[in-house]
């Protein structure tokens, strides 16, 4: 599916949406993806074990999703593999060695700092690149907002920027914590379309964390479901990209999927709020 | 709704001082309990003439201004420390708090005692007073600093000093202008008391000078100078707080 992206930004942001859904990818891009290997993971949070002996194993550019119900441990996970909590058993093994510096994590919130300005904020870590900041922050459709303030972007907008920040790094691994969940469903589908595009053309390996079932569908590779800490659901996405949802294997997949996940489910009222 | 304008503040205090310059006029005010507006006027006119004036407002803003730089430094450096330290924290914050909760104003017995009667007695209980807001609010302001910033902050590579410095003190600093805020509002009051006890020059000592021979004009041209000297420490640190914080959709 392809949706002409100025249908939702009526007006507000045209030049925007141009920049980076018709751009070819950047000259100097390379597929940069390292491969992911986790042997065993376990972490327990006092008495209550997250994640039990989780194997999972990554090729080099590929992009996983991660879904499950919430508190099934999918958020711990990507944290692990972030380095921002330690696993208390199992090995996590990035490429050939430890690169802790060419992973970069995408929170659920965009976590800006508000007394700097977007550049500044696109550019942190890096404070020496900011032309390469700004050309990032062109790629993600802002390089007009470059000298706002963080709380003068909309939901949407401070997303992108987020993402940009973790693109300028050049991430051989780029970890989504639920990146898109608390932004509305245009905005959203928007937001992964740029996603799609721009880890074709730099080619990074991507895990993305998310309890939407049709976004991990319209943009991994493969999915994994888990459930109570532990991988249940290994499951390759054969389906031509870009994916349309509409289309009537998407539909079949989303609907196997969710069956998948709410068979599981504990209670009825549960199900019914799902469905 | 009507525009409102700018004049309207100003209403209510032209039309009291009206009222009051009238029943002074009217003698329904003795001029010992309240001088008429004009004489206060003709009062600030003369003092600012002969030069007195400037003398004494040149030695209270000298105090307050060293006894607030002295207080809110150190008020700034320990909340710092303590808030970015836990060691810092356990060893000094206990200590703290029991001396935060003795009014500064009871000390002046104690500080008499120890300074004598001269500018350090003075300046000792003005940076006292004006160290406690400083300090809590930066050690608050600290601690409150957005862990998803930190943790962001981390994983993009920055520690030490350019996290401090890009990231917690940024976080800090509304709650630490909001102390300094605070102290400089209270840096007045506590001028005022600490130049009744015995000065021999400071708007504070016109002030009881003036009561001694019944002046009631000069007691009254003190009073509104620290008005008016309140509110000009206020303007500074809105300013303060516009320049720094004009990132927040708050303060702009």
């Amino acid at each position: 599916m392809f949706i002409s992206t100025a249908l939702f930004d009526t007006g507000a942001l045209p030049r925007e949406s141009a920049t980076w859904t018709s751009s070819p990818p950047p000259p100097e891009a390379r597929r940069q993806g390292v491969a992911l290997n986790l042997q065993s993971v376990s972490k327990s949070f006092g008495a209550r074990q997250v994640l039990h002996d989780v194997q999972l194993e990554l090729r080099p550019g590929e992009f996983v999703a991660i879904v499950g119900r919430s508190g099934c441990g999918k958020s711990t996970l990507l944290r692990a593999i972030a380095g921002l909590e330690t696993a208390d058993k199992g090995s996590i093994k990035l490429g050939a060695g430890n690169l802790a510096s060419s992973i970069r994590i995408m929170f659920q919130e965009a976590r800006l700092l508000p007394w700097k300005t977007v550049l500044e904020n696109v550019a942190i870590g890096l404070p020496r690149s900011l032309n390469a900041a700004a050309a990032t922050l062109a790629t993600v459709g802002l390089a007009e907002r470059a000298d706002d303030w963080p709380a003068e972007l909309s939901g949407g907008q401070r997303q992108r920027v987020a993402l940009a920040r973790a693109l300028l790094h050049e991430p051989q691994l780029l970890l989504l914590d639920e990146p898109l969940g608390a932004l509305d469903a245009l905005t959203r589908i928007e937001m992964q379309q740029l996603i799609e595009s721009l880890w074709l053309s730099r080619g990074f390996t991507a895990v993305l964390v998310t309890h939407d079932v049709q976004e991990a569908l319209a943009l991994a590779d493969r999915v994994v479901l888990i459930e109570d800490g532990r991988i249940t659901l290994d499951m390759q996405v054969d389906l031509p990209r870009p994916r349309a949802r509409g289309n009537a294997a998407f539909a079949a997949l989303e609907q196997r999927l969710l069956g998948r996940i709410l068979k599981q489910a504990p209670a009825g009222a549960d199900i019914a709020a799902a469905a | 709704m009507k525009k409102q304008s700018v004049w309207t503040p100003w209403v209510l205090p032209v039309l009291l001082i009206a009222v009051w310059q009238l029943s002074s006029q009217l003698g329904w005010l003795s001029s010992r309990i309240l001088p008429e507006p004009w004489a206060v006027a003709k009062a600030f006119w003369s003092l600012a003439e002969s030069g007195e004036l400037w003398v004494h407002l040149r030695t209270s803003l000298w105090r307050a201004a060293t006894g607030f730089a002295i207080g809110s430094g150190l008020g700034l450096a320990l909340g710092l420390l303590t808030g970015s330290f836990r060691s810092a924290e356990t060893l000094l914050d206990t200590t703290l708090q029991m001396v935060r909760n003795i009014p500064a104003l009871a000390l002046i017995p104690l500080v008499i005692l120890w300074f004598g009667i001269d500018e350090t007695a003075k300046l000792f209980l003005l940076a006292v007073g004006v160290f406690f807001p400083v300090y809590l609010n930066t050690f608050h302001g600290i601690r409150s600093a957005d862990q998803g910033l930190i943790e962001m902050a981390r994983s993009y590579g920055l520690s030490g000093w350019p996290l401090y410095r890009d990231v917690i003190l940024p976080a800090a600093l509304p709650s630490i202008l909001v102390g300094v805020r605070f102290s400089l509002g209270l840096v007045w009051v506590l001028l005022i008391v600490a130049e009744t006890i015995s000065a021999q020059a400071g708007i504070g000592y016109m002030t009881m000078n003036a009561r001694e021979f019944l002046q009631t004009d000069v007691v009254l041209v003190g009073i509104l100078l620290y008005a008016l000297l309140g509110k000009a420490a206020d303007l500074v640190s809105r300013g303060l707080e516009k320049h720094f914080l004009r990132w927040n959709p708050a303060y702009r």
